[in-house]
């Protein structure tokens, strides 16, 4: 099946409008000796209800997990019914971006909505429409730091999330830029010594995460003082978005720069995509930041409007002197964000709360079981890193119960051999934390 | 409309959370005091105000399904319902990205079926899914370039683009730390051959060229510019932002193009959601394939795998695999065309712009007078030297007509520039009622211009101060 | 219409402005010419002062709406004030570009550039000429 409304009829009808013969004369200008002969190799099409069918089957060739213990840089939350319905509008998902604000006052004002409640939840002044995700937030923020002081030398800790500091070493590598790697100490926070002795003056950002990526939170002001003392910027990352609901805002604690994964507002885990990257920052950064950018203003009426504005710094304007190349961003997933928020208000205090109960009660189970204890020390969100006898085995034993286990920390850490990474969200149930305990027992 | 933020009271709660059932310790105890935050502003609603705002606000957007979308370059086709259906299934939302192996054999076999689809109608020998949207997609391709002469040990430092390029182009090549130089185009629309021989050194990495251009023009040359680029060691790669021209037709590879990247979200049918997700796949010839980024899917047997063992890749461009979720509507639309339905794509989307082009010539000058491919380029300077009414006032105008107006003042080398892209779902009905409202606009800049340059007139607001908002920005509400 | 442009200051091709103060000091801005081809200005991007530059070094931006143009320095020298009005009222370009709406005072490394640049008719003539 196709999407073409058109007849034979139709078809015949136009070709006479346009003055040619066939469908093939339309092709003209491409050479003979590129053409397709005959048709490309694809399986045959198929029907709205074989189409139906055959996805079902795939969707159900993938095994729903019993219940998801792994956190690392994607979390399981509940998401309010509201915002399957708001999202699902296809007012929204069907629009583009928003260029013509006329007709676009919906979204324009929905995104001024979520720029507002990142700048509130990240302490800072001005928030973007959203990046990819947020290790790319993460790796345009040390891009941004990088060209706008005009440094070359980035200094990332080692407790951020693996592929982060991956794709932060990709877009390094493309530009020229150095990279350092902060180690971690006994609490699993930033080593503040070693930072010290990495900084000089081809230093441009300090990257750090908090919640990192152990689970631990950061102590952000005396790495934010020590950044600054070089005339570098502090990057501050977070894990999962929720732990803004009690964490005290980054850019508050001094941060430069807040970036990070917002999947945790409302978006489900699709296997790792599409999220969307939050990125925001200081004032400094209003007319440098990339990605796209809603301003209130007034229409001809004096009536308030919105509309996106400061489009200077973008490619389609800015083109090879831009700070970034972003053009389509997550806009539909930072609007599940928006109704995500909204519909927590407040509670998301508690449920933050909710977070930090559930993981430190899986953390005490987990670390009375027989030769297993927690790897840190410092403060935690809702991860924690625990030494166990066998990674592989445990998380062996809780696929075949049919859990999404916990993350092997030897993958990226071999230093922590035998480190696994938990996560507890609201979504565990304590039958489900105690159910593991005896499977690992 | 009021702000969310203006509708809130305090106290009021929409999503109840569970009660605890583990102990309530004290969180100044757990993390300590100074780690904490005061206050938290958000909004406090009611579920049905919630509803309702954003019920209110999506009334005020405007979508495919609610009208016709000529965006130029932007392939603003219609997004299949049975695909956004098969997306919402739990099979394919619930997964962790890290779910073992075992649980997620659905999505893998997708993701390679997909990959392999995306060769096929390319004519490369692998693709990448990571990358999250088009110019992400650039920006891998033209890594994948540095990493090539990087391996062969040649300093290149030069990209060329035309003149016609979308803006991600020369920015993506910028973001690599390559220099760019543009190429010119001829008088026809095309790459100015001569020029290109010129600027096409040792010292150049390749070019990267969107066929059809964004004039909609095919590269009548295209063999010839290939071949000038690889005599001199360079590589050609093909922005494929316009592939809804071509899909079924012929085949970027056979052009001699070694690298594509292709924006899921136009020619693969995913809708935009007001500006993403989208998925940029970058395709390759075999030769670059090492240099794809990490990780990959790997086939043993029945089984499929991640895999990082691929130590000439450029790294990660993108935590987990990309947008996974929008590739199976993907699928799911490739797999209900086949190959007889993909060429159906591009011959109606063509034949609409043509159509489109030759039903409106009368009245709007072309930029160039010569057969389109799923898109047309007029110009309204006719209408600007006439009675002063620019292509932004055509384009308000159409507001009020209920189209969506096509793309303006793009292509940069073309003086008010509007740029017409119908795609193939819509009916000649359709084209038929916005060819007369243009027509009728044309009519209208003639005798009644001031008509159009106070459009529009019947949206919620009217046309916007943008000097304002660049002026004295406000990005965030800070009153409540 | 664009205002003539004054007898008293030297131009260059990129419409920009140099007055001399005295001192071997020179007051620039950009030209009454360009200000029109720009549209509104919403964003003057300073240069730092103390900065030294070069004879057509970009070492400023003006930004309208949907444009982002360097400003060149007409001569060589350092930058020794910079009108820091342009940072809250960015419109004064529009309004009065050969006198309030200057941008930066540069002193002068070598003076002798000066009188390279076009005198007010040689830049009126090429400006007839100039793509709009």
């Amino acid at each position: 099946m196709d999407y073409v409304p058109h007849t034979p009829d139709d078809q015949k009808e136009m070709l006479r409008a346009i003055g040619i013969e066939s469908l093939e004369a339309l092709f003209a200008d491409i050479p003979e000796t590129c053409r397709l002969r005959g048709l490309l190799e694809l399986p045959p099409p198929l029907s709205e209800q074989e189409i139906w069918e055959h996805m079902g089957r795939l969707a159900c060739r993938n095994r729903l997990p019993v219940a998801t213990l792994t956190g690392a840089g994607a979390y399981h939350h509940y998401i309010p019914a509201v915002v399957s319905h708001m999202v699902g509008r296809s007012e929204f998902y069907t629009a583009y971006t928003p260029y013509q604000a006329e007709i676009s006052q919906g979204i324009l004002q929905a995104i001024y909505e979520y720029q507002t409640m990142v700048t509130r939840l990240t302490g800072t002044q001005v928030a973007n429409a959203s990046m990819y995700d947020g290790a790319t937030a993460m790796a345009e923020a040390a891009v941004l730091a990088a060209k706008s002081l005009g440094r070359d030398r980035l200094v990332l800790a080692r407790s951020v999330h693996p592929e982060y500091r991956k794709v932060v070493a990709t877009y390094a590598w493309a530009n020229g830029f150095e990279c350092a790697e902060i180690p971690f100490e006994a609490t699993g926070q930033v080593n503040g010594e070693a930072l010290r002795g990495l900084l000089d003056g081809r230093t441009a950002a300090v990257l750090v995460q908090s919640p990192n990526f152990f689970g631990v939170i950061e102590k952000i002001k005396p790495l934010a003082d020590l950044a600054h003392g070089q005339g570098a910027l502090l990057v501050a990352g977070f894990a999962d978005p929720t732990s803004l609901g009690i964490l005290k805002p980054p850019g508050e604690a001094g941060a430069d720069l807040v970036v990070g994964e917002g999947q945790g507002f409302g978006n489900p885990l699709s296997y790792g995509g599409p999220y969307l990257g939050i990125l925001a920052g200081t004032e400094a950064f209003m007319r440098k930041i990339p990605g796209r950018l809603v301003g209130a203003t007034v229409d001809r009426e004096g009536k308030r409007g919105y509309v996106l504005t400061l489009q200077t710094r973008e490619q389609h304007i800015r083109r090879e002197k831009a700070t970034s190349n972003i053009c389509s961003n997550e806009a539909l997933c930072m609007l599940a964000a928006a109704v995500y928020l909204a519909s927590l208000g407040k509670n998301l205090k508690k449920l933050a709360a909710l977070n930090v109960w559930k993981a430190t009660y899986l953390k005490e189970i987990l670390s009375a079981l027989p030769g297993w204890k927690p790897l840190f020390t410092g403060p935690v969100y809702n991860e924690f890193a625990l030494a166990c006898p066998d990674a592989g085995d445990a998380n062996r034993r809780l696929e075949k119960a049919g859990f999404t286990g916990g993350y092997d920390l030897a993958k990226d850490y071999p230093e922590l051999d035998g480190g696994i990474l938990f996560c507890a969200t609201e979504m565990l149930r304590r039958e489900d934390m105690d159910r593991v305990a005896a499977l690992l027992k | 409309m009021e702000l969310i933020f203006e509708k809130s009271r305090p106290g009021r709660t929409a999503a109840a959370l569970p009660a605890s059932d583990v102990p309530e310790k004290s969180l100044e105890g757990l993390i300590g005091r100074d780690l904490l935050r005061d206050e938290l502003n958000l909004p406090e609603m009611a579920e049905v105000d919630i509803v309702r705002h954003y019920t209110r606000l999506s009334r005020r957007n405007f979508g495919v399904d609610a009208g016709f979308y000529p965006l130029g370059s932007c392939t603003m086709k219609y997004n299949p319902k049975v695909n956004e259906n098969a997306a919402r299934l739990d099979g394919f939302t619930a997964l962790h990205p890290y779910a073992p192996e075992t649980f997620s054999q659905g999505n893998l076999e997708l993701l390679y079926g997909l990959a392999g689809y995306l060769c096929e109608i390319c004519g490369m020998d692998d693709f990448t899914l990571q990358p999250a949207a088009g110019a992400h997609g650039e920006l891998t391709g033209v890594m994948i370039i540095k990493r090539h002469f990087e391996k062969k040990g040649q300093k290149r430092t030069t990209i060329l683009i035309p003149d016609t390029a979308h803006g991600t182009n020369p920015a993506s090549v910028a973001l690599c730390g390559f220099q760019v130089a543009t190429v010119r185009s001829n008088a026809e629309g095309g790459v100015d051959i001569r020029h290109l021989q010129e600027l096409m050194t040792g010292d150049v990495a390749g070019l990267m060229l969107t066929n059809p251009n964004t004039l909609g023009l095919f590269e009548r040359n295209i063999e010839k510019v290939a071949a000038i680029v690889h005599r001199k060691g360079g590589l050609l790669y093909c922005d494929g932002a316009n592939a809804n021209a071509l899909v079924g037709v012929t085949r970027p590879g056979d052009m001699g193009f070694d690298i594509i990247q292709l924006n899921l979200h136009k020619t693969f049918s995913t809708p935009h959601g007001c500006g993403g997700p989208g998925s940029g796949p970058v395709g390759v010839k075999r030769r670059l394939a090492p240099f794809l980024p990490v990780p990959r899917i790997v086939k043993k047997g029945k089984r499929y795998r991640w895999s990082e063992d691929f130590p000439l890749t450029i790294g990660r461009v993108r935590a987990f695999y990309g947008n996974v979720n929008v590739m199976v509507k993907v699928y799911a639309y490739i797999r209900a065309l086949g190959a007889a339905g993909i060429r159906r794509v591009s011959e109606n989307a063509v034949l609409n712009a043509n159509y489109v082009m030759a039903r409106l010539k009368p009245c709007y000058r072309l930029a160039y007078d010569r057969p389109c491919m799923h898109e047309c380029v007029f110009t309204a300077e006719k209408q600007v030297q006439q009675s002063g009414v620019h292509a932004t006032d055509i384009a308000k105008r159409l507001l009020d007509y209920g189209f969506h107006p096509p793309t303006i003042y793009f292509p940069m080398i073309v003086r008010e520039a509007i740029m017409i892209e119908p795609t193939e779902t819509e009916s000649k009905e359709t084209l038929d009622e916005f060819c007369e409202a243009m027509i009728s606009i044309a009519r209208e800049a003639e005798e009644t211009p001031e008509l159009v340059r106070s459009a529009p007139l019947t949206t919620p607001v009217k046309r916007l101060d943008d000097v304002l908002a660049a002026r004295k920005p406000d990005v965030c509400w800070t009153l409540c | 219409m664009a205002k003539p442009s004054p007898n008293d200051r030297k131009y260059t091709r990129e419409h920009e402005w140099a007055k001399d103060e005295g001192g071997e000091t020179i007051t620039m801005g950009i030209t009454d010419y360009a200000q029109e081809m720009l549209t509104d200005v919403v964003y003057v991007e300073l240069p730092k002062v103390g900065r030294k530059v070069r004879q057509a070094e970009p070492f400023a931006v003006v930004e309208s709406v949907k444009s982002v143009s360097d400003i060149f320095a007409p001569v060589s020298g350092e930058v020794v004030e910079v009108n820091q009005a342009l940072e809250a009222a960015p419109e004064i370009v529009n309004k009065d570009a050969f006198g309030e709406g200057w941008i930066a005072r540069i002193r002068m490394s070598h003076p002798a550039e000066l009188d390279g640049l076009m005198t007010a008719e040689q830049y009126e003539g090429h400006i007839k000429v100039a793509p709009r």
